[in-house]
């Protein structure tokens, strides 16, 4: 497409929209795509074989794993609390709604470290849960259920974000139609609001597997960093840099990249998806 | 409906996660940079362990600042030894309660099986001369350390080169104090921590010479090799310790006492020690720090009760606010 089919906005001209362009793709490589391509250039910097044996160093391969696991578990409970919430707050009216459609975005306006840091302060050994828990043999904090947990917290929003404007602007029209016809409530929901809500539920759970699986600051203070098995992927790659390992810390980084760039690929498929599901 | 799922979920994750032989297993937490040393220790204690005893053990390790793996360890973290490089953290852990005030006397050498001191690294060919701490204090020489408000290795520096300038000025404080801020003058940036001192150094290229533990300067200058830095050793030295510790409240939960005692134990024999000295780490056994007397250099130290009467009197002196920190550290 040539800039002439564009539109001129008045004042504007073709010279000066060409100068904006360039800065913004030249900001864009300086920014984003030198850095994400140096990722890759350190982490191949002795060859593919000192690559490879960074990576399948069992201590990298835990935090893979360790990381993998932490999204298994995330994402689909993240899945089934967005679509409740976006469907207690889209389709039913009730006291307090506001506030709830408040507290579900809180975890978007607040720093995962604090959000770390209340959990520590609930579930660890001085915490509220503290004593109960050391007596009963617990370990939240520290340990995968801890992880999980802030994991969970820092990435609540993102389901029920996407699928919440889009149940909202369809109503309950079809809904109220599938009673009329004798439709039950999961009838109603598999048939009617879930193919409605689809790309934007697919979209959510896209973002918020990247998320899970990029947290540092949250995860960083109830981990406690036990290598081989508190230590999630991102932390990983900072322990390595701190020891000075940098193809290492470098490796590890670029699996992180790269499901980071598979998880965007599917994001902008997805994207495309839903606005045509408008 | 999903918060008592949740929680649930929370519960059989904690089970699933609990080591089913704890008493077969230890948790070590430990400094930064000791991943090396302890990646070399800990396979040659499970095989000692092994032949003495036919079980078999693992060892975990977390690493990470010492001051926030004390505060991770009072929140709940279930280390049941910790290896430090900061006798105060340790103290930290026992105002905590976890173990008792006398646990420097539980092992030799003050409970540190090894120790180091602050040394420097210089450029290849050492163009500045640079041998002592008053070469420091030069208007030709930059020099690179963090920040010691926020690294306890920029801490040691700044009190062995205090000592330096008491010995040098007659026990006179204020001279002291005086050759210290003529020291931190030369400094042109002060990072937060050793990392982001070593790459203004080595990556950078800023400054003459870096100021770390001598410990660390084998490790700087092996991962830099193409620099050809070399590393000096000051004529007199602080004497950091390293101090180990059972937790003891962790240990008796896991029913490790034992094993967490034998291990550090372990530490102190010539085997664990030659590994130790490998990583340039000045060790406890006189037989194995003659071994290693041609990379590790005589130097005399002292130590921080006699120079400066304790770590309680050096907060107050020095480190408070208002103290003798604020004087030489003025331009942050």
């Amino acid at each position: 497409m040539s800039t002439a089919t564009l539109p001129h906005l008045p004042g504007q001209s073709g010279k000066g929209a060409r100068i904006l362009i360039g800065l913004a793709v030249g900001l864009t490589l300086v920014f984003i795509a030198a850095p994400l391509a140096f990722i890759f250039v350190r982490a191949f910097a002795q060859g593919w074989q000192v690559y490879a044996a960074n990576i399948l160093h069992p201590a990298t391969v835990h935090a893979i794993w360790l990381t993998t696991l932490v999204a298994i578990i995330v994402v689909p409970v993240n899945v089934a609390f967005g679509i409740a919430a976006a469907w207690a707050v889209a389709k039913h009216r009730f006291p307090g709604r506001g506030i709830l459609v408040t507290l579900i975005e809180i975890p978007f306006s607040i720093s995962p470290i604090i959000a770390g840091i209340c959990y520590l302060l609930l579930y660890g050994r001085q915490g509220i849960l503290g004593p109960w828990l050391q007596a009963n043999d617990i370990q939240v904090v520290f340990a995968l259920p801890g992880i999980v947990l802030v994991t969970m917290f820092v990435t609540a929003p993102f389901v029920a974000r996407e699928v919440l404007p889009l149940m909202q602007a369809q109503g309950t029209e079809q809904e109220q139609a599938a009673v009329t016809l004798g439709a039950n409530g999961w009838q109603i929901f598999t048939r009617v609001t879930l193919p409605n809500i689809k790309w934007a539920l697919l979209y959510g759970a896209v973002l918020c597997t990247a998320r899970a699986v990029g947290e540092f600051g949250g995860v960083s203070v109830v981990s406690g960093n036990i290598r081989g098995q508190t230590n999630t992927l991102p932390l990983h790659v900072e322990l390595l840099f701190n020891d000075l390992n940098a193809v290492g810390a470098f490796a590890a980084a670029s699996t992180l990249t790269l499901i980071a760039v598979v998880a965007l690929v599917v994001k902008t498929i997805l994207e495309g998806r839903k606005d045509a599901g408008h | 409906m999903t918060f008592p799922a949740l929680r649930i979920s929370a519960v059989v994750l904690a089970l699933g996660a609990a080591p089913a032989t704890a008493q077969d297993a230890l948790l070590n937490t430990s400094y930064d940079i000791a991943r090396e040393v302890f990646e070399a220790l800990n396979p040659q204690f499970q095989a000692h362990w092994q032949e003495t005893t036919g079980r078999t053990v693992t060892i975990d390790q977390s690493h990470g600042g010492t001051s926030r793996q004390a505060r991770a360890i009072l929140e709940g973290l279930p280390a049941d030894v910790v290896t430090f490089n900061q006798e105060t953290d340790i103290e930290v852990l026992v105002e905590g309660g976890l173990l008792g005030a006398d646990w420097r006397d539980a092992l030799p050498n003050g409970a540190s099986p090894w120790y180091s001191l602050p040394a420097f690294l210089v450029r290849d060919g050492n163009p500045k001369n640079i041998q002592d701490w008053s070469d420091l204090a030069r208007d030709d020489v930059e020099v690179i350390f963090p920040n010691p408000r926020t690294s306890g290795n920029a801490r040691y520096t700044y009190l062995a080169a205090f000592a330096y300038g008491l010995e040098q000025n007659d026990g006179d404080e204020d001279a002291a104090e005086a050759f210290v801020k003529a020291i931190f003058d030369n400094v042109p940036v002060f990072d937060t921590g050793g990392r982001g001192a070593t790459q203004t150094f080595a990556e950078r290229n800023i400054g003459d010479v870096l100021v770390t533990f001598e410990a660390e300067t084998g490790g700087i200058a092996a991962a830099y090799a193409d620099a050809g830095l070399e590393r000096v050793t000051p004529s007199v030295s602080l004497f950091a310790a390293f101090p180990v510790a059972v937790v003891t409240e962790v240990a008796e939960r896991n029913g490790t006492v034992d094993l967490a005692t034998a291990y550090l134990e372990w530490l102190y024999t010539p085997e664990a020690q030659r590994i130790v000295a490998q990583n340039f780490y000045r060790v406890a056994n006189d037989d194995v720090a003659a071994e290693f007397a041609d990379q590790l250099p005589e130097v005399r130290l002292v130590t921080v009760d006699e120079v400066f009467g304790g770590w309680d009197a050096i907060q107050e002196n020095h480190f408070a606010e208002g103290a003798r920190l604020d004087n030489v550290f003025v331009n942050q």
